[in-house]
Parts: C-alpha cells; structure tokens; sequence
C-alpha cells in the first residue's frame, strides 16, 4: 500500500441532522497538488476544517503519515504540519509582517525576543520559495496578494508540509494570481503536499495534480487533472450540463445610453479618475478591464451618484446625471450590481423579501402614505425568488442566511426587474457558484438583448473577455485603450491592464 | 419564529434570576435574610393600591427613556444624552406650564408636554448633526450635552425661576397636574399618574413605527447598514438626524411627564437624574423590543419601588437593591459573552470533550 502524506477515511460530519459531510475519502500523496472542486455549500469547507483541527469528525478517521491521529484544536493540527491559509487572513494589521508571522512561536534569546534570528530563517524561507514579502512593512500597508504570502509563510515558518488553501484566489488580480501559482509549484517540488480548495476550473487545470469533486458532502469522483476536460469538471461539480457558450442576438447599438465625458473624480484627496471619456450604447456589454484600485470603483460611485463628480459630464440618453442624488439616479434608470454584496448590495440581517425591495421600498406598491405594505411586499419578494430562481426557504428567510449565490441573486433580481436603461454589474460574479455564474451571465446577456446598455467591470478576464462587445482597459484613472473581445486574448489584456505595452488603438 | 422568540426571552429571565441569587447570596454573607427582604421587597412595590400606583409611576420615565435609547439604538447610535434629554424635557415642560398657566388645562397639558419632548428631541438633534455632517462620535457629544444641560438648567431654575433664596421653581398650577384627585383616590395617595397611559400608547406608537413605516425601515436599515443605505439612495444624514430627534423626543417626554405629574416643580440638582442612565440598562435588558421594555420597566420598577421598604422593615440598607439591579444588568452584558462563546462553538467543543472523557 502506498504512503500517504495525509489520509481522510470514510469521514462523516452531522450538524444536526444535516449531514455536511458523507463518507468522505481522500488520499494526498507526498509532492502533490490536490485540487477540491465543489460548489459553495458542497462540504469542501467542513472537509478542511475537520483536518485543520477546527471540527471534529462524526464518524471515520484521519491519519497523518500513515498514523491515526485525533486533533482537538488548530493547534494540533499545526503540531502535525498541517497549515491552513484562509480566505479571510488572520492578521494583525497594525504588526510588521515579520511580528506577525512569528507571532506565538517567537524565538527568543535570553528573555527577549531574537528578532535577527527570526528574520534571516524567514528570508531564507522567501528565498527557497519565491514569497515576495517586505518583513519590515506592516501588514496594513501591504496588498491583499502580499498578506497571503504573508499567511503562507507562517505556515512555512511553523515547518508544516501540508498546505490547505482555502478559496486563495478569490481576492486576487490576475498577476497575483499567477505569482500564488508559482508559489505552489515551489512548495510542491520542495516535496510538501497542497490542498487547494476551488470552484474554478481553469486554475484546476493549471496547477493541480488530482481533483476530488464533491457535491452535496459527497465525493462524486477522484480524477487525474490532465486527463479530464474542464467541462466534464463543471459537469461533475454541478451534477447537469453547464452551458459555456452565451448566446449574443444581433442588437442595435446606434442609441447612447451612457455618455460620460472628461470625467475627473478624487477620492480620500487622490485623483482616481481622469479625464475619463466613455460611452455605452444601447444593447451593447462594455467591459471594463484593469487592476483593481486604478478607478473602477470611483468611476461606478460616480455615475451611481455616491460620489461627487470634481470635472466633467455623466449624461444617461442626453439626460445629465450630475449632482442628481443616488436615488434620483436609480430613478432615472441606472441600476447597480455592486462589488461588495455583503457590505453594499444587501441588508443581511433584512428578509429576502425586503432586501428586494431596498430601493423601491418608499413607492407604490411597497409603501403608501409613508406606511410600508408587507403583503405587498412579500408578495412581490415571492414572485422575484420564483422568477429568479433565488433558492430560499421562503421570502421571509434572512439574506444573511443565503448562500454566496443566491444573495447575489437577489441583488441581480432586485436591480434587472427595475428594468434599468443602463446596468452597471461590478465583479458580478465574484465567489460565486458556476452554477449561479452561468445564470448570472444569462440575465446579463438578457439585458443587452433587450436593447439596454450594460457597463461591466470585472477583474475576472475571461468573463469580460466571454460577456463583452467592446472591452476598455482603464489604467491609473484613465481609458488607456479599447480592443474587440474577438480579436485579444487574457494575455494581451493583463498586459495593457498593467500599463506596460503603448497601446496601438485597435478594431 | 416562536421557538426564536422564546430563546430571546430565556436570557433576560435567566439574568434576572442570577441577580436575584447573587443579592441573596450577598445578604447571606452579611448576615440578612433574604427571604424576608424580598419578601419585603415584593409588599413594598406590589402589595397594595398605593404602592402598585408608585410603581407604575415609576416605569412611566423608565419606558420613555428605555425607547429612547431603543430608537437611537436601532439606528447604530449609543445615545448616552439621556439623562440630559430627560432633564430638559422636564424644565421644558415645567417652564410652560409656569409661563401660560392661564391656558385652559388640557390646552396646557399638552402644550406643556409638547413643549418638553421638542426640547429633548433638539437637544439630542445637535448629536445627531454633529455626527451626520462631521462624523463626531455621538458617544462623547451625548455624554458632554448632558453636562452642559444640567449646568444650563441649574442656573436658569436659580437665576430665573426660583424666587430669591430658593433652589426650586415654584409649583405648577394643579389644573396641569397629571395626578388627578381621581387617580390620587383610587391609588390611595400614590403619584400615579394619567402618563402611564401617555408611555403605553407611545409604546405602541414605536412598536407600529418600526414595523410598518417607512422613515422606521430607513432608520433600521441605517443602523444595519449604512453604505448599503447610501447604496439604495436612503438619505443617511437625515435618517441619523430623525432617529436622534426622536430618541431625544421620548426621554424628554418622559422628563415633561415626571415633571408634571410627580415633581411639580423643578430644582437646581447636584446630578444628572438617574432615570435617564436606569433607561438604558431598560432598553438593553429588553434587547430594544417597545413591548419588551414594558416587562423590564416593571422589573426595574419593582426593585427600585420595593427596594425602598427593604431599609424600612428591618436593618438591611437599600444599597441591597442596587447591587440586586447591578447584577441583572451585569448578567444580560455577560449574554453577549455566552453568544460570541457560541459562535465560537465552545459549548460543541465541550460536548465532544465529555464524550471523549466518557470513552476512555
């Protein structure tokens, strides 16, 4: 019989009655990268917490380098070399990285901690393993892609030889992205294992080893990754066909819904955006590529009007949108799907039912002589769940208790049945399901077969690239150049993204 | 629903109960029967028309600046301002009274109530636009208002209304007293008052707030989540300001009920009134629930009123009381304790170490 590194035997996990966890095996050998597929809310999550000493099985057993062990708390875990990288990082952003990463293993030298010890092990560390880190630097200071280094570091530093990443690439730019796999690959040759917890394919395809898919707390099947096609994958995951082609009718793109011209906005005292000239046409998708922070945010609190415009002209088919307050701007017909559902899109602790009405509330039918109308209300959150197919108890079920997908669901339901003449989707599909992805992408499609205008901006290349009629790239504040999704690839985009290349105007 | 809302009131009885053992405990220790003190305590605030009317007079104050705090609460401010809002409201009120005392009376009654509530509720709106415009943590402007109030009242009751050598305003008019001869005689002489029925149908009237209207959806969508508000193109300086006007509305409400129907004057004090502070322990008791600052009040009430007759029946000091009330509030803080504990799945983790224990 083979050695396994790490062995997870017939392992059932019950809340209640709920089983979270099946009868799950897996195996994970010395040197590999295990990729685990499932749709949010599968058990990937309870499967690694069980290993990360954070629950505890309710039937089967693990073992660690072919030995039964029984892990009480994290810290355990840790002992055994198992080292965790969450999605959310557990840091202290007031601590340097090198206080962080030492923290509650520090080497001391008399009574004091050896701070020079403690540097030079983690700088030959980065060096073994390519973690570009500034130990100096506080952790507040520092990106989202350094904090993960960060995390994976202190699990290097604590000697573990199994890494579990949770979801890693969820928060990351495309080039962050890339950086964290090559990190993989080292920590790989080095001869240590990884876990990596994913639903999205492509990154499967390219790093990983071996794939357990698992659906509803079950390990539907256990594949050699370079044999497998990422559609057999989503099939796997999803348990149907998933439809990857969209569907884009012929449109007339003659009418302008959008116009924004010399746009300058500032945000925290910084120009964000500048001199900024776009257009959206009607039953037309733009993409907007660029690396996070270079503008997209600012741009879209501009013309959502929650931020106030320094120069220039927002104007929806002729109609000027300045100084017009946010709900005088949804009212004139632009809708939001918002980059951050949870703290923007959503009231979590409001009903589905209310949620849904969030900017409709204070009208007819929801309210009238300033008294809300619940029957009304419910009613109308019935139709939208069953028309949307928002997965929920009922409409009175809490948003906060949805699953990722389907509270975006209720934002894409809430924003697309105001019938908005200019959809504005952020990161529409950000941590969220294929399945719902593919019905996300649908409804946006939808809008633009109908003759509206839809301004995307996502950081995930291949949506744009897969959504868009015409893609701009925004850089530093600015459109630094516009190209035909049918002639570019990811490669090209990341690059202009970048603002490294001068870019020949295209198409 | 029902078994969730039953949960929420298993927390409040159970510290209630812890409070009631750790004064029993406490009187053990020093040698009081506790037995007979709550005994006492229980005649003293319950045990006859008189002291039933004292205690519900009590709450009366008690719920107004409960729901304050609660409607302040809902919109994710800590409004400390009540006891300042309270005592402005009283002024407010008394002053009124004072100056248009040959108004009809009812004509003066509700002017003179109206008069304080506006004045709590403005002076708890400068919070409010304090921390809508400049982001000022209404935490500390609260706290500071109440100083600035009560030295403010001191020396307009001194400079203004009391005749020279006196502490106190003279007393109202009787036409404008909430205790009537009618209530007086069936509550054997107790300062109960028609405001108890005024602080029952505001109860009602925030409970209908919060559920059915509009402006209370947008106060508790703020408070749950002000960019997601913003997002929805809610007003979000204006929601603060409301909310603050209105929490500072019903303690002053509360400060022109006392006012008129228990104090009959008003006069320079040392303190901010201690009500406005019981309210807020009140509020969080109730977990802001309008019908469920109902219950605490009476609990609160109950004690304080009953507490008194305590010192009067044997040697035990009434502090007893205070420790008594102390405690319950210390019980209903450690509630966030047990939850976050909860969360934090402690108790789960201490099942399956039993059970390992058991297999060995």
């Amino acid at each position: 019989m083979e050695d396994y590194v790490v062995e997870m035997r017939h392992i059932t996990k019950q809340f209640g009655s709920y089983k979270a966890n099946n009868d799950i095996s897996l195996q994970l050998r010395k040197g590999e990268i295990l990729a685990l597929l499932g749709e949010n809310g599968a058990g990937k999550s309870t499967l690694m917490g069980m290993l990360s000493g954070l629950l505890e099985p309710t039937d089967g057993e693990i073992l660690i380098n072919g030995k039964v062990v029984k892990m009480e708390n994290p810290r355990d875990a840790k002992k055994l070399g198992i080292g965790m990288v969450h999605q959310h990082f557990m840091l202290i952003p007031a601590f340097s990285v090198l206080e962080n990463i030492i923290l509650g293993d520090e080497p001391t030298k008399a009574t004091s901690i050896n701070y020079k010890k403690a540097a030079s092990d983690i700088e030959k560390l980065a060096e073994k393993y390519h973690l570009d880190i500034d130990i100096n630097a506080k952790v507040r200071d520092i990106t989202v892609g350094m904090q993960q280094r960060v995390e994976i570091m202190k699990a290097l530093y604590r000697k573990a030889n199994v890494f579990i990443f949770d979801e890693p690439t969820a928060a990351l730019t495309p080039q962050e992205i890339e950086q964290l796999i090559k990190i993989l690959r080292a920590l790989a040759e080095e001869g240590n294992s990884v876990i990596f917890i994913t639903h999205k394919l492509k990154e499967i395809k390219e790093v990983a080893d071996r794939c357990v898919v698992i659906r509803m707390g079950k390990v539907i099947e256990t594949v050699q990754v370079a044999e497998t096609k990422e559609e057999v994958l989503a099939e796997m995951m999803v348990g149907r066909k998933v439809n990857f082609a969209v569907e884009k009718k012929e449109t007339d793109k003659s009418k302008t819904i959008l116009a924004v011209n010399d746009l300058n906005v500032e945000a925290h005292g910084l120009l964000k955006v500048k001199d900024l000239d776009l257009n959206v046409h009607s039953g037309e998708i733009v993409g907007v590529a660029g690396v996070d922070g270079n503008g997209q945010s600012e741009l879209i609190e501009a013309i959502t009007g929650l931020r106030k415009i320094k120069k220039g002209s927002i104007e929806l088919k002729g109609k000027s949108l300045q100084n017009l307050s946010a709900r005088r701007i949804s009212e004139a017909g632009v809708g939001c799907i918002p980059e951050d559902r949870q703290n923007v899109g959503l009231i979590l602790p409001f009903t589905i039912a209310e949620n849904l009405v969030l900017k409709s509330y204070y009208k007819k039918p929801a309210s009238r002589h300033g008294l809300l109308n619940y029957k009304k209300i419910n009613e109308l959150g019935k139709q939208l769940i069953k028309s949307f197919d928002i997965r929920s108890q009922s409409e009175k079920e809490l948003a906060g208790d949805l699953s990722g997908g389907n509270q975006q669901k209720v934002i894409v339901a809430r924003e697309i049945s105001a019938s908005p003449n200019l959809l504005i989707a952020a990161n529409p599909t950000r941590g969220v399901d294929i399945g719902a992805i593919e019905y996300i992408h649908e409804k946006i499609i939808e809008q633009r077969n109908t003759g509206r205008g839809v301004l995307l901006i996502s950081f995930e290349l291949d949506e744009i690239l897969k959504l868009s009629d015409r893609i701009v790239v925004m850089h530093e504040g600015q459109i630094v150049g516009e190209i035909d999704p049918r002639h570019t690839s990811s490669e090209e985009l990341g690059l202009m993204m970048a603002g490294k290349t001068p870019i020949g105007q295209e198409g | 629903m029902n078994t969730k809302s039953l949960k929420g009131l298993a927390i409040p009885l159970v510290s209630v109960l812890a409070g009631f053992i750790v004064g029993a405990i406490l009187m053990l220790i020093f040698g009081y029967d506790p037995i007979q003190n709550y005994q006492n305590l229980l005649v003293g605030s319950l045990g006859g028309v008189y002291s039933i009317g004292e205690t519900l007079r009590n709450m009366i104050s008690l719920i107004l600046t409960a729901l304050g705090f609660a409607v302040a609460s809902k919109a994710g401010f800590f409004n400390i301002g009540g006891p300042g809002q309270y005592l402005i409201g009283w002024f407010g009120a008394i002053v009124f009274t004072l100056k248009f005392s040959h108004l009809p009376a009812v004509i003066l009654i509700i002017g003179a109530l109206l008069c304080g509530a506006l004045a709590g509720g403005l002076w708890s709106m400068i919070a409010g636009v304090l921390r809508a415009y400049f982001g000022t943590s209404e935490v500390i402007t609260t706290i500071m208002l109440n100083y600035i109030i009560l030295y403010i009242v001191n020396f307009a009751v001194k400079s203004w209304l009391a005749s020279k050598g006196s502490d106190s305003s003279p007393n109202i008019t009787s036409k404008a007293n909430l205790n009537t001869p009618f209530l007086q005689h069936i509550t054997d002489n107790s300062t109960f008052n028609w405001g108890f029925f005024i602080a029952l149908a505001v109860v009602a009237l925030v409970w209908f707030y919060f559920n059915k209207t509009k402006s209370g959806f947008e106060i508790q969508a703020v408070g749950l989540n002000e960019s997601a508000s913003q997002y929805a193109g809610v007003n979000v300086k204006r929601t603060i300001i409301i909310a603050m006007l209105i929490s500072g509305l019903l303690a002053g409400l509360g400060g022109a009920i006392d006012g008129l129907g228990n104090f009959e004057n008003i006069s320079v004090s040392n303190n901010l009134p201690n009500v406005g502070f019981n309210g807020m322990a009140v509020a969080l008791l109730a977990a802001e629930n309008p019908i469920g600052i109902v219950f605490a009040a009476l609990l609160f009430s109950v004690l304080q009123i009953g507490g008194l007759s305590i010192s009067v029946y044997s040697n035990t000091p009434s502090e007893i009381v205070d420790i008594v009330i102390a405690s319950i509030i210390f019980f209903v803080g450690i509630k966030y304790a047990f939850e976050l504990m909860a969360k934090k799945g402690w108790f789960n983790r201490k099942n399956k170490v039993g059970k390992g224990g058991a297999e060995k």
